[in-house]
């Protein structure tokens, strides 16, 4: 199921077959990619390129996926863009640290391409994530709706 | 009135005239006196001061003056009078008067021929008068006219009392009050008057004659030893103011007075009469009297002497000296001697004691004199230092050492400036031959004079001391070593503490590190098998191009491996998340059918390809549980890979049960494979346990699948129990509580 505008996903991640891998598969599967590979890199390319959606590798050099993620949602140009965390961490407690940093899924690695997608577009057609992208999109009326 | 021994009565009745006496006068007391005799010694020496101060006077009122003012001094008369007759005048004329204005007694004088009057009264008759004091008209009209006017007034006639002569002349005096020796008194005044007014009729060696009367008579009064002159019948002719206060009374004295004046004159007469009739010469005996005075008893001394006279015939002068100060004396002075007698025996007492005390002392004890002489020692002493008899002459020779020992010792003391030394001594117990080291302790005893007396030695058997002292040290050591030993136990332990501590910090450190390793390698491991299940999976999807069925083949081999390889990685780190504590759980409300479909979906890949069934048995009206959902779906999805992997034909039942009764959820996984030797059934649930370890196993596995399941299902307040049979197949029972985690 093919959107006819392409959604354009930020891939972060340091280890580059891994980054590669999700953006070939991402492009494959119909999407727009532009890719980081680092934190600080990361929220450059979120300003410039302005991402649908940012997938974010948690441990990353220069600046990592928490700090990166912070900013991100403390900075209003890119607070409206969802971030879905990705990480080989298995240790407990490290999904809730992504989701206090701001980040709206977390996917475990490993990570086969095919189920990263179908996260993807769960969070992007969620009717909140949705609703609330629209209206930060257009900041204005936020205060009004809300 | 009590009689008065005859030889007295007959004495005092006869009376004498003192110059046909021997030139003496008869001072006796008459019995006719009425005014009471107050004999007195402690007035001796004022009587004696009279008569001595008469004897240079020559002048009637020179006399009589001087005898008023003693009369006033000794006996504090303060008005008095003295008057006399001269020879041949019918007239009592004033020669002294004390306490008057001259005027009023210069020209007094009583006429003789008044009888009426009380004054001629008691001239007349020999005996004093009271003239009480006039109160009324008719009071002074039987008073004389005198200078004392109306006060009261004593006349005394002047001449010894009872004397067979008229008297001749009178003593007036005031206030009322009788002096004490007023009889006395009036005889030696009378007397020396008397001699006076006799003066011019005598030739000068007459004068000279009673002048020698008159100072030998003053003499015998003087003396203070009783003087008496006795008839050969024991009759008193003559006494002494001293002898007249043991030998006479006046009737007016006390019965008791007079009946020791009666004692005495009957002592007197028989010790005299006796003396007198049996032997002559002088003779000294001892004559015990009673002091009329006070009652005491007074030893006398009598000494007297028979005197032959011509005229007079033979007397006995008798002398008594009072020996009873003497015999007091001497008493005292036996008494005295018997003093040091009594401390003597006393001082032996106290010696044999101290010598009882030293002797029970056990330490030899040896007193030795300033010549370092042995003077005294106790006998533990003398088994040191003399020769027993019969004694060995080695015994002998020891005893000698001993000696030697401690006269060189004692010598050292002795020219020592030392008080005191304390030394130490080598010697010889002769009693066994056993050396005896003793500590002597030697102390000087000076006399007040500082002189050295003696020295006294204690000597201290050391052996015993010694003995006490080693016993002690080895107690010493022993509780030294004790101590020592506790304190490196105590060390010891602090140590293996220490290690402990260090050890369990060492522990944990490493458990966290391990924990920290497993997760970053896990970390490690992902990263790349992300990437090579990404591609495989992206190659089997054909994203690029078309994939040859042959090459699927081998795609789907590497997907597979690559699976396994994850499993392998996550038991690891389930393993040590366990192990470190951080494996936590998230209980929630969960339907077991919808829980069971999932893990059925999972599974259903490898079901399809291992051709067995898998069905699932839950009752339709199971009620929603509370456990942690994840790691209940990690123990079923263990269980039923494990039972996929066992089992080569039949199927795979899950079931679910639930007891309302325990409370309980039962999960059993029954399948129809190999099955499980009893004996094997528990070991299956050990970490990293396969039954086959074989290297060629037909199993893989890490092995910790069960032993996981098992330690998640204790996590969740549950079990995990088997039970099989070889060949037939196994059932895996997980026990839930229905309410989760208390």
């Amino acid at each position: 199921m093919k959107k006819t505008a392409r959604s354009r996903v930020l891939v972060v991640d340091d280890y580059a077959d891994a980054r590669e891998m999700y953006s070939e598969y991402l492009q494959f599967s119909g999407f727009d990619v532009v890719e980081a590979a680092n934190g600080m890199e990361a929220l450059q390319r979120a300003v410039e390129d302005r991402p649908d959606i940012i997938l974010m590798d948690l441990s990353l050099p220069v600046m990592d996926g928490w700090e990166a993620t912070r900013r991100l949602k403390a900075d209003g140009r890119t607070a409206n863009i969802p971030v879905v965390a990705l990480t080989g961490h298995a240790l407990a407690g490290i999904s809730e640290g992504a989701m206090r940093a701001g980040c709206d899924a977390f996917v475990t690695k490993p990570c086969l391409p095919e189920d990263l997608v179908r996260e993807i577009r769960k969070v992007l057609d969620a009717p909140a994530g949705a609703a609330q992208r629209k209206l930060r999109r257009s900041g204005k009326h936020v205060k009004a709706i809300v | 009135m009590a009689r008065l021994p005859a030889a007295l009565s007959g004495a005092a009745g006869r009376g004498r005239r003192a110059r046909a006496n021997g030139g003496l006068r008869e001072v006796i007391g008459s019995a006719g006196g009425r005014q009471p005799v107050v004999f007195g010694s402690d007035s001796l020496a004022a009587r004696l001061r009279l008569v001595e101060g008469f004897l240079p006077r020559t002048k009637i009122a020179d006399c009589a003056q001087y005898a008023l003012h003693w009369l006033g001094e000794v006996h504090h008369v303060s008005k008095s009078l003295c008057l006399v007759r001269p020879g041949g005048r019918q007239a009592l004329l004033t020669v002294g008067a004390v306490g008057f204005p001259t005027a009023a007694t210069s020209s007094f004088s009583v006429p003789l021929d008044d009888w009426s009057n009380p004054l001629v009264h008691a001239l007349t008759h020999c005996r004093p008068v009271y003239v009480g004091p006039a109160h009324t008209a008719a009071d002074r009209r039987r008073r004389p006219s005198t200078p004392f006017d109306d006060a009261p007034f004593h006349v005394v006639p002047l001449g010894a009392l009872g004397l067979a002569e008229e008297p001749f002349g009178l003593l007036l005096f005031s206030p009322a009050e009788l002096p004490a020796h007023v009889t006395w008194f009036a005889g030696v005044l009378g007397q020396k008057i008397d001699q006076i007014l006799g003066l011019p009729a005598v030739t000068d060696g007459d004068r000279g004659q009673a002048r020698e009367r008159a100072l030998l008579h003053s003499i015998i009064n003087a003396v203070t030893d009783p003087i008496l002159l006795t008839d050969t019948e024991g009759r008193l002719l003559i006494a002494n103011a001293r002898a007249l206060t043991l030998f006479a009374a006046s009737e007016e004295a006390s019965e008791g007075r007079r009946g020791a004046v009666r004692m005495n004159t009957m002592l007197l007469s028989s010790a005299l009469s006796r003396k007198a009739i049996e032997e002559t010469g002088a003779a000294r005996r001892e004559l015990l009297l009673v002091n009329p005075a006070d009652g005491s008893d007074l030893l006398f001394e009598l000494l007297s002497t028979v005197t032959h006279d011509a005229r007079q015939g033979t007397g006995v002068v008798s002398i008594l000296r009072n020996v009873s100060d003497l015999r007091r004396a001497s008493e005292e002075i036996e008494e005295n001697d018997c003093r040091p007698r009594v401390a003597e025996v006393q001082a032996r007492a106290e010696s044999d004691r101290l010598s009882l005390i030293i002797d029970s002392v056990a330490d030899p004890i040896v007193v030795t004199d300033a010549g370092g002489a042995t003077s005294l020692m106790n006998e533990p002493a003398e088994r040191l230092f003399t020769v027993p008899a019969r004694a060995s002459a080695t015994v002998q020779r020891w005893v000698q050492a001993n000696d030697a020992h401690f006269s060189s010792f004692i010598a050292g003391m002795l020219v020592s400036a030392d008080e005191r030394r304390v030394g130490e001594m080598a010697l010889m117990d002769p009693n066994t031959g056993e050396a005896m080291p003793v500590e002597a302790i030697a102390g000087k005893i000076l006399s007040e004079h500082g002189e050295l007396t003696a020295v006294v030695t204690i000597l201290h058997d050391r052996r015993e001391a010694s003995g006490k002292s080693q016993l002690y040290e080895q107690l010493k050591q022993a509780s030294d070593e004790l101590e020592r030993k506790i304190q490196a136990a105590t060390a010891d332990i602090a140590h293996q503490n220490e290690l402990l501590r260090r050890q369990a910090i060492e522990l944990e450190q490493a458990s966290a590190l391990k924990s920290q390793f497993l997760a970053n390698m896990s970390h490690e491991f992902r990263t790349p098998l992300n990437a090579m299940l990404g591609y495989t999976s992206m190659l089997l999807q054909g994203v690029a191009g078309p994939v040859p069925a042959s090459a699927r083949r081998q795609l789907g081999r590497i997907e597979s491996n690559g699976r396994h390889l994850l499993t392998i990685i996550n038991e690891i780190l389930d393993i040590s998340r366990i192990e470190a504590g951080r494996m936590p759980l998230q209980i929630s409300r969960f339907k077991v059918d919808d829980l069971l479909s999932e893990v059925k979906a999972e599974l259903e890949p490898i079901i399809m390809r291992s051709k067995l069934t898998l069905t699932t048995s839950v009752p339709k009206d199971l009620a929603p549980v509370s456990a942690d959902r994840q790691k209940v779906k990690q123990i079923l999805l263990n269980l039923v890979s494990n039972a996929v992997k066992f089992t080569h034909q039949g199927g795979i039942m899950i079931r679910a049960r639930r007891s309302e009764r325990d409370r309980t959820l039962t999960l059993s996984v029954a399948d129809t494979g190999i099955g499980i030797a009893p004996a094997d059934q528990e070991k299956i649930f050990e970490d990293f346990r396969q039954l086959d370890n074989s290297p060629t196993r037909a199993y893989g596995g890490t092995g910790l699948g069960l032993s996981i399941c098992r330690r998640l299902a204790q996590m969740l307040n549950g079990r995990l129990s088997v039970e099989s049979r070889l060949g037939k197949g196994s059932t895996f029972t997980l026990t839930l509580p229905t309410q989760g985690r208390k």
